[in-house]
């Protein structure tokens, strides 16, 4: 008698774990589907908002360079070419410096300075990117605009072909000023992508090398580097992601001018500090649309540039056996 | 032999200018960290006192404090950790224990990771879109919302991280005594990885303290008090924002105050998820 009521009881629990098992389950899965959910809800969202104005100016809204809520004429072309323009100049400053960082952490600080530098560079990623507006804009760009840049207007501005890119009155803000802040901001996410795949490349390949002869420097160059080129592709591709939709730093310092300029310290205007400064003041259909619109393009090129980066380091991980 | 010297000083030339480079390009990337902060340090603290904590925002030109943009900073960020965590967490248990074999979890995590670098404006304006537009007015629920979307990917990433460093072991020998799968993963599992997954959320935490964007769309900002879920609400970002964009020199002392608060407050919460995680390492 008593054998049965354990045996019956025993079934009972079991069946309750089981429920439990398959509540627990469901749960955990519906979450994680949440996660899909919210990229393509965020892009359906973005293209319901924008169809208005993707249905009245078609493709010719990408290469128009009309920005007027009065005549309520939008084309994307000024936002555009300053988003990849800021984002070009964060890189040409940030990788190598990254690079450089990555190098001294990696193979030449002493072990107890290696940790102390690592933390401090990932400390620029961790101040919000509006203290890195303030700073530049009161901090940074009288100082540059006093000093700096009337030298460089008078001794690159003169030259042939690079020349017009540094014309102009030195104000201090404009699209390069927001490239360089840019570039600080990016440091850490390229530096430590960086420094941890030059940290997994086996010993035994560098120890050849300098076996062999080689320096340090052709250690990097020849043997590290190589080994972990698609990695370190994918930490850049990381950094411009971050670049491209950056908002706060940019909005405070690009000088938010609708309208193209050659010169790099003229100001421009970015899809993310367009949508910063005018969306919540946009009053018709069309502006709100506009900018919506403009989101879209961001959301899609810094999706593109962002799975790119994954498959990259998604590659030297593979190679690795182990997930980086 | 006149050529092998050469060439051997060339070589330990170069190397020499290149290890000069890279010590110099540290050097330059600790030059913005220690001007920056140093430019924090000397705008805002003269003008972090109590009155900061005690009075409410002022108009330009009288005196006032902070009080409502960090009552209303620490209850939008409260919503968004409050959605995002549970969230995160299950779906870091669906990554690493139930859907191990599953199909959906490669391209799970590989969302997860765009959505980690994902833009947060955009984010901002699909809760303008979704929340907003719906309900008709600004509201601070709509601003927890969106820091929420921020804040899952970041502790869905984190979490998974610690979960799979659990070893099988020890899920298999609660396996063999009979213990249902919920009780492996919340009594043994989730135990095991209890310092990573609040390192975790720490780090998340500290992700979405700073976020200004997707707030300027969403919870919008407020001059006077209020609690209300359902109202635009002051929060320290935009107020920051608003106050350093204005011409009126009382409301950019305001504006510095707030941005080293704001600034401590993510370096502590930083530092605490590192010294868990070096706890954490030393403990295995």
């Amino acid at each position: 008698m008593s054998l049965v009521s354990t045996t019956e009881h025993t079934r009972l629990l079991l069946r309750r774990g089981l429920r439990i098992d398959g509540l627990f389950h469901g749960l955990s899965a519906a979450a994680a589907v949440l996660v899909l959910l919210v990229v393509f809800g965020v892009l359906a969202a973005l293209l319901l908002g924008a169809l208005p104005a993707l249905q009245r100016f078609g493709f010719g809204f990408l290469i128009s360079d009309a920005w007027n809520p009065v005549t309520d004429d939008f084309g994307a072309l000024v936002a555009v070419f300053g988003t990849l323009v800021t984002s070009a100049i964060a890189l040409c400053i940030a990788v190598p410096i990254s690079f450089g960082i990555a190098l001294f952490i990696t193979q030449l600080a002493p072990a107890w300075l290696k940790q102390p530098v690592a933390t401090a560079v990932e400390l620029l990623a961790a101040i919000p990117s509006i203290i890195y507006g303030m700073w530049g804009l009161f901090v940074f760009a009288p100082r540059f605009a006093g000093h700096v840049q009337p030298w460089i207007t008078d001794h690159l501005g003169q030259w042939p072909l690079l020349g017009p890119l540094f014309q102009g009155p030195p104000m201090g803000i404009g699209m390069f000023t927001a490239g360089l802040i840019l570039a600080i901001m990016v440091i850490p996410f390229i530096a430590a992508v960086m420094r941890d795949v030059f940290d997994i490349v086996p010993a035994v390949l560098k120890e050849s090398a300098y076996g062999l002869g080689a320096t340090t420097w052709e250690v990097v160059w020849q043997v590290v580097l190589p080994y972990t080129r698609s990695a370190v592709i994918g930490g850049v591709m990381l950094g411009l992601g971050r670049a491209l939709g950056e908002t706060m730093a940019v909005t405070f310092v690009i000088g938010n001018a609708q309208r193209l300029d050659a010169s790099l310290f003229m100001p421009g205007s970015t899809i993310a500090s367009t949508l910063a400064n005018e969306f919540t003041e946009a009053t018709g259909e069309l502006h709100t649309a506009s900018l919506i619109a403009l989101g879209l393009i961001l959301f899609l090129i810094t999706f593109v540039v962002l799975a790119l980066a994954r498959l990259m380091l998604l590659r030297l991980a593979s190679r690795q056996g182990t997930v980086g | 032999m006149r050529a092998a010297v050469d060439l051997f000083v060339r070589r330990r030339m170069v190397n020499a200018l290149n290890l000069g480079l890279a010590v110099a390009a540290t050097l330059f990337g600790l030059f913005w960290l220690v001007w920056l902060l140093w430019t924090l340090l000397a705008n805002g603290l003269p003008w972090l006192n109590l009155t900061v904590f005690t009075q409410i925002t002022p108009p330009p030109g009288s005196a006032g404090g902070l009080r409502n943009a960090i009552v209303g900073s620490l209850m939008v960020t409260a919503i968004g950790v409050a959605l995002g965590t549970p969230l995160g967490i299950l779906a870091a248990t669906y990554l690493s224990e139930f859907g191990r074999a599953s199909r959906l979890t490669p391209v799970v995590r590989f969302v997860n990771d765009i959505l980690l670098s994902a833009p947060s404006i955009i984010l901002g304006v699909f809760v303008y879109e979704v929340v907003v537009l719906r309900m008709g007015h600004f509201s601070a629920l709509a601003g927890g919302l969106a820091l929420a979307l921020i804040m899952l990917p970041v502790v869905v990433r984190t979490t998974e991280d610690m979960l799979r460093l659990v070893p099988d072991r020890m899920r298999e020998a609660a396996a063999a005594l009979g213990a249902p799968r919920w009780k492996v993963v919340t009594l043994v599992v989730y135990r095991a990885a209890r310092a990573g997954i609040v390192t975790g959320i720490l780090l998340g935490l500290a992700r979405i303290s700073g976020e200004t964007a997707p707030l300027l769309f969403t919870a919008l900002n407020n001059q006077f008090d209020s609690t209300s879920l359902d109202k635009p609400i002051a929060n320290l970002p935009v107020v920051i924002f608003q106050f350093a964009m204005s011409p009126y020199a009382d409301w950019h002392h305001l504006a510095w105050a707030g941005a080293l608060l704001i600034t401590l407050a993510i370096l502590l919460l930083n530092i605490l998820a590192r010294l868990l995680l070096r706890a954490i390492r030393s403990g295995r």
